[in-house]
């Protein structure tokens, strides 16, 4: 079983989104997309200030075996971005929740975020 | 179509194996400490590999030698009592049917052929059986286990009577291991010393528990067994040879004997393909951009111009950089030559290395030591 937070939302893409601040979300990869990619070893992120719409590419993720597309969730800009996973790609297997979060996206309309998956309906999604 | 299992599928399972299919079997990918983990257990200790799907042909009767001489392209005549060589099944125009290992026992020879064409392989060579030849594919009979590492010996030694000091490399010994009879080949598909061990299915369970549970070797998946074999430069089939593609070109020249006493399906096509030199070779190349993995399919530029697809391609663990394989013209193979590879639409760096990628691998001592 994975790590399912339910305070986050989700994709069906398994990106998860978590609330920052009112109009500012987290964004990363869920334990169970890290557990089926492998070993990361590079994310390639974004600049910050470049905008996204939802869904559309915005970086990549290199495992070992396989690479992955990562998709935004909810469209906007981004704000930050985690640069240690330059130096520590792990970080996403270690901790995706946490240490491992990829970018900071200022949310251009709040209301999208009641599109993304609760814990539970990612929890089916993915057959757990 | 139905996937087969190996014997030793429960245990690949029980010990967490993510399984995928491969090669028409159902196998295990990784396991969960990962492909990198998996990886540096084998450059560092001991890890055991379950490649039970490999294909074994056997060949006995008195026109043995000079049938399995001219079905491959090596020379069978050199090979001693309790040797192996690595050679390749040809075609007819000179290219890859497969690459094999050929097993000289004395009173047989065994044959050991990629799962992937077991079927091709056999209607290749048994359609061209003549004389005194009998041949038996023993594929589903037989277990095989590859223990690869610089601690194999040692784990190996403790159990078993049989002198492993004194098997060098591609050679072999039948004997008990585990109390389990086998053939002990000093073979693998790693840079590391090792060992590969054949087996009967009714002793897989036994032979498990005395190298994995009592042993403490770690289980390999495949995943990690394409990184340990890219790093060397294996070829692997399918990849980097096929039946486009000439042992010149793959840079397996070394195994194409054309002076043999028996003549061999291909010869004619490759005495010719020699005499007029290839036009491409395989190269191994590196990434010079860090953040992108060259993975197989992706195109291959040469000054703007699709030249080729990547062969091989992936994350080298033990060097932490993108590693591949592609055919590059003769002309631009040279250490340093630069080209682009198409990484989803962004053409990435890269420049031609000398293979093996890595060369601290414990199988050269061991090949140095014992050859």
């Amino acid at each position: 079983m994975s790590k399912i937070p339910p305070a986050l939302q989700y994709t069906e893409e398994h990106e998860y989104v978590a609330l920052d601040e009112a109009d500012i979300v987290q964004i990363g990869i869920t334990d169970y997309a890290q557990g089926e990619l492998g070993d990361v070893v590079f994310v390639e992120l974004p600049t910050i200030g470049d905008k996204f719409d939802r869904m559309h590419v915005f970086g990549t993720i290199e495992a070992v075996k396989a690479v992955s597309e990562l998709f935004c969730p909810v469209a906007g800009e981004v704000v930050d971005i985690n640069g240690a996973l330059d130096k520590d790609p792990s970080l996403v297997n270690r901790d995706p929740y946490g240490n491992g979060w990829m970018i900071k996206l200022r949310v251009k309309r709040v209301d999208d975020l009641k599109e993304l998956l609760s814990a539970s309906d990612y929890a089916a999604h993915i057959g757990e | 179509m139905t996937l087969k299992r190996t014997p030793f599928y429960d245990f690949h399972v029980a010990a967490g194996g993510k399984i995928v299919p491969f090669a028409g079997y159902e196998m295990p990918v990784q396991y969960p400490t990962g492909i990198t983990k998996e990886h540096e257990a084998v450059r560092t200790g001991v890890g055991v590999f379950d490649v039970s799907h490999m294909g074994e042909f056997e060949v006995t009767g008195r026109e043995r030698n000079d049938f399995v001489n001219r079905m491959t392209s090596n020379d069978v005549s050199t090979l001693d009592i309790g040797q192996a060589q690595y050679s390749a099944i040809l075609n007819d125009q000179g290219t890859v049917v497969d690459d094999c290992i050929v097993y000289q026992f004395g009173d047989k020879l065994m044959m050991v052929v990629n799962a992937s064409n077991i079927e091709k392989d056999w209607a290749h060579i048994s359609s061209r059986r003549s004389g005194d030849v009998r041949l038996r594919n023993i594929s589903d009979e037989v277990s095989l286990l590859a223990v690869q590492g610089p601690k194999a010996e040692t784990l190996l030694r403790s159990l078993t009577q049989v002198p492993l000091h004194d098997i060098g490399y591609y050679h072999f010994k039948v004997g008990d291991i585990a109390g389990v009879q086998c053939f002990v080949s000093r073979t693998g598909y790693t840079g590391e010393d090792g060992f590969e061990l054949y087996f009967r299915n009714r002793d897989a369970g036994v032979m498990w528990k005395a190298l994995v549970e009592a042993g403490g070797a770690t289980p390999i998946g495949l995943g990690a067994r394409d990184s340990l074999r890219l790093e060397m430069g294996y070829a692997l089939y399918g990849n980097d040879i096929d039946d486009t593609i000439n042992p010149y070109e793959a840079g397996l020249g070394w195994i194409v004997k054309l002076n043999k006493a028996e003549p061999f399906v291909g010869q004619e096509a490759l005495r010719a393909i020699k005499e007029k030199g290839v036009t491409r070779k395989l190269v191994g190349f590196r990434m010079i951009d860090r953040g992108a993995i060259p993975r197989h399919g992706y195109d291959v530029y040469l000054r703007d111009t699709k030249i080729d697809v990547v062969r091989s391609g992936g994350f080298s663990p033990s060097l932490k950089e993108g590693i591949g394989t592609t055919f590059l013209p003769t002309h631009s193979v040279e250490p340093g030559t630069r080209f682009q590879v198409d990484s989803r639409g962004k053409r990435i760096e890269a420049e031609v290395v000398r293979m093996p990628f890595y060369r601290q691998g414990s199988a050269r001592k061991a090949k140095a030591s014992k050859a």
